[in-house]
């Protein structure tokens, strides 16, 4: 393989682990960094290159993605990928895990997920220890919860032993059934399945008090209501390892926008009140939630254009997370070192990857941003693999310049 | 939309602007939205088929030479029979299609559907479907107007009016002709009822005072929101009522149990005669069928002569589909105002 040269970059401003970011100048060289700010200055046959201004930024670090969706991950600045098992062949398997892990390189890190039980059929555990071995980062439930309690807690306490973060679904099923929209006006309304609010509390209960008695570390992979919200905010004020993450959907939208029947808004868990959605934004800001991620799902037409109820739940997020967020920073809710936080460094930390830093010695996985550039989003303009994004035809603020994996120029 | 200065003045000899302004919409999705001389421009266009349709000879040619299609892809004898009438007596060629619920749910099928039967060119098209915004859906994918049959749980807007119709004969023979005032108690499977939601829109539109009455399971949340009352206590929600609008159990769309048993929900909520005392001396019986004997309605109650309206209400509903397929078709025959 053909070494690369040291890569410089310049003139632009970096994103630290806190306060606003600085400017200054980052080194890299054998795919990791070996300067940044002050101390970093270009060499003799490095490849320089001007930042002008941007953000040098960590590449984002996308926890719960189920597709592999390269455009849409590089255009959004995503260099690694934690890919849901919920997919055709479900990873629930050693070579699934395996194959999957191997699919992005070398441009995408795919960290696979491994399914929690056997089809994810909430019955069986599957081979944790083995997927483990062959490249799982962590465990996770997929798109539902595991309704058996019993299994739950026998899962929670094995993970625990394996040192394996559990992300879960949050959502009673039975509670839930086959709800398509939260239970309220809009809801009401429009004569669709609904389910109470509740459904995510009554599940985020049970999970943190089974990771409480087992010591187990549970990443609950979104949280959308306030009382779930309290719930997390308490667990954490009392020392269990329980961490939250949410997608742009939930603090950008509340179940006013299903109002058309539109089926882009159809997701999983589904919208919710406006009161929810404010919870979610003060949660992002006092520190109760921890990731945002993308929820990447590309779903074309035969999944979408459907009456409401019959379409699959999901949309395609990885293009809009990284503007979405820096959206919250526009609003005043976080500041920039915090969006990355959530973005790149927490992610990385729960799946245990050396990643999600601008540190000397980490990887050198690197997105440029002009995080003010304007652009609209656009259902059929999308890199992604499918336009389902409800965010169609908005305007946002924020986009990746150039991304480096591994110091590796890519596009 | 309507602008808000096409509202005619109060006392005024139009209820409604001219021509096409008074129903200014190509389909019938819903009734929600709808203004109230919208709503009562096409009760009063009713009016005539109901008395045609009271004759020996029942047949017009206005809508000659245009095709409609009955496209239903959810069983229904009743409604199809009245809107196949309907379109037949106003002179229509109309045809049936019958959907094969397993053949519908997968992929593009409810779409390549609507755009086999657009490339037919119809001139009308009705459609019920097991989903809530299905019509809507396939509206957006046609030429012709659409008209909605019953989608899901959302709207059943021809059922809304030829209810608001059966009233209004009612109230005619006692002498009054206005909805506001009025008291009408709806009872039943509110949560599942698509006749519920366009019968509260049509109602509260027209100015009249809506309970809903159910047990917890089957009230759905927020629905106070639409200008109604919900109540759980059915003696209570008839003390007083005008109107008292019985629904069906639906159990076909239930998951789960809702309900002990019929013979328990008869117990708390069939409309017996002992009940029935309970609301306006006259109050007036209506259910939109099919009915369910001796669980949400008394025989007694169903076969009350002057009172129950329930027969009224099938022979209205011919009368209304008429009005609706007839006042949307306007438009492509090129009438004065409408084309």
């Amino acid at each position: 393989m053909k070494t690369l040269a040291p890569l410089t970059i310049t003139n632009g401003r970096i994103v630290g682990p806190a306060g606003e970011p600085q400017a200054g100048a980052l080194r890299c060289a054998d795919g990791r960094v070996v300067a940044v700010g002050a101390a970093a200055a270009p060499q003799d046959g490095d490849r320089v290159i001007d930042a002008k201004g941007a953000l040098i930024a960590p590449g984002l670090v996308d926890l719960g993605a189920f597709a592999i969706d390269k455009p849409a991950f590089h255009f959004g600045g995503i260099t690694r990928a934690a890919l849901m098992p919920d997919q055709g062949t479900v990873l629930d398997k050693p070579a699934a895990v395996r194959f999957a892990a191997q699919s992005g390189k070398p441009d995408l890190w795919v960290h696979p997920l491994a399914a929690a039980t056997k089809g994810l059929e909430g019955r069986e555990l599957a081979e944790l220890a083995l997927m483990r071995d062959a490249g799982a980062k962590a465990v996770a439930t997929g798109r539902r919860w595991i309704a058996d309690s019993g299994t739950m807690h026998r899962l929670l306490s094995y993970c625990a032993m394996l040192g394996l973060v559990v992300v879960t679904h949050s959502e009673d099923g039975g509670l839930a059934g086959n709800a398509v929209a939260t239970a309220g006006e809009m809801a009401t309304r429009l004569g669709l399945p609904s389910a109470p609010a509740e459904a995510e509390a009554l599940a985020v209960a049970r999970d943190i008090a089974l990771a409480e008695l087992t010591g187990a570390r549970l990443h609950l992979r979104q949280v959308t209501t306030a009382a779930a919200l309290d719930l997390v905010r308490s667990a954490k004020a009392r020392g269990v390892a329980v961490t939250a993450g949410v997608t742009p959907a939930h603090f950008m939208l509340s179940d006013v926008s299903i109002g058309d029947f539109r089926t882009f808004t159809r997701l999983s868990p589904p919208l919710r009140s406006e009161a929810d959605r404010q919870a979610v934004r003060s949660a992002l800001a006092d520190g109760t939630i921890d990731v945002i991620a993308s929820g990447h799902d590309p779903r074309g037409p035969e999944d979408k254009r459907l009456p409401f109820a019959d379409a699959e739940p999901g949309m395609a997020g990885a293009e809009t997370l990284l503007p979405l967020t820096l959206g919250l920073v526009r609003d005043g809710v976080i500041d920039t070192a915090r969006a990355f936080a959530l973005l790149a460094s927490n992610p990385a930390a729960l799946l245990g990857v050396d990643a999600g830093r601008l540190e000397v010695g980490a990887q050198a996985d690197i997105a440029l941003v002009d995080p003010d550039r304007p652009w609209v989003v656009s259902s059929d303009k999308m890199a992604a693999a499918a336009g389902n994004t409800p965010f169609d035809r908005q305007g946002v603020q924020g986009r990746v310049t150039a991304l480096f994996k591994g110091g590796a120029a890519i596009g | 939309m309507t602008s808000p200065d096409a509202r005619p003045e109060p006392g005024t000899a139009s209820r409604y602007p001219a021509g096409s302004a008074a129903f200014p919409h190509r389909d019938l999705t819903g009734l929600a939205g709808l203004a109230p001389w919208e709503l009562l421009f096409l009760l009063d266009e009713a009016e005539q088929w109901v008395e045609l349709n009271r004759q020996p000879h029942k047949r017009v040619d206005r809508l000659a030479g245009l095709t409609i299609i009955n496209a239903f892809f959810e069983n229904s004898t009743r409604t199809l029979l009245s809107f196949e009438i309907a379109g037949k007596r106003l002179g229509a060629d109309v045809v049936n299609m019958h959907v094969a619920q397993s053949s519908v749910k997968k992929g593009e099928t409810l779409i390549d559907t609507a755009m086999t039967l657009n490339a037919m060119h119809p001139d009308a098209i009705v459609i019920r479907h097991q989903s809530s915004g299905a019509v809507r859906l396939i509206a957006d994918k046609v030429d012709c107007p659409v008209l909605n049959a019953g989608d899901g749980q959302n709207e059943h807007p021809t059922q809304g009016l030829l209810d608001a119709l059966t009233i209004r004969t009612a109230l005619r023979e006692r002498g009054r002709e206005d909805f506001g005032g009025l008291t009408v108690t709806i009872c039943g499977d509110i949560l599942h009822s698509r006749v519920a939601r366009s019968n509260i829109h049509c109602l509260t539109t027209l100015g009249a005072d809506v309970r809903v009455c159910a047990p917890p399971a089957l009230m759905p949340a927020g629905i106070e929101a639409m200008k109604v009352t919900p109540m759980h206590d059915f003696d209570a929600a008839l003390e007083g009522a005008d109107v008292v609008m019985m629904l069906r159990l639906q159990q076909e769309r239930m998951e789960g149990q809702f309900i002990p048993s019929p013979r328990e929900y008869r117990h708390l909520y069939g409309l017996t005669p002992e009940r029935l005392a309970k609301a306006q001396p006259d109050a007036l019986v209506m259910h939109p069928g099919p009915m369910n004997r001796g669980v949400e309605i008394d025989s007694t109650v169903a076969d009350l002569a002057g009172r129950s309206l329930i027969t009224r209400q099938v022979e209205m509903g011919v009368a209304i589909r008429m009005a609706c397929l007839e006042v949307l078709t306007r438009k492509a025959r090129g009438l004065e105002g409408w084309a």
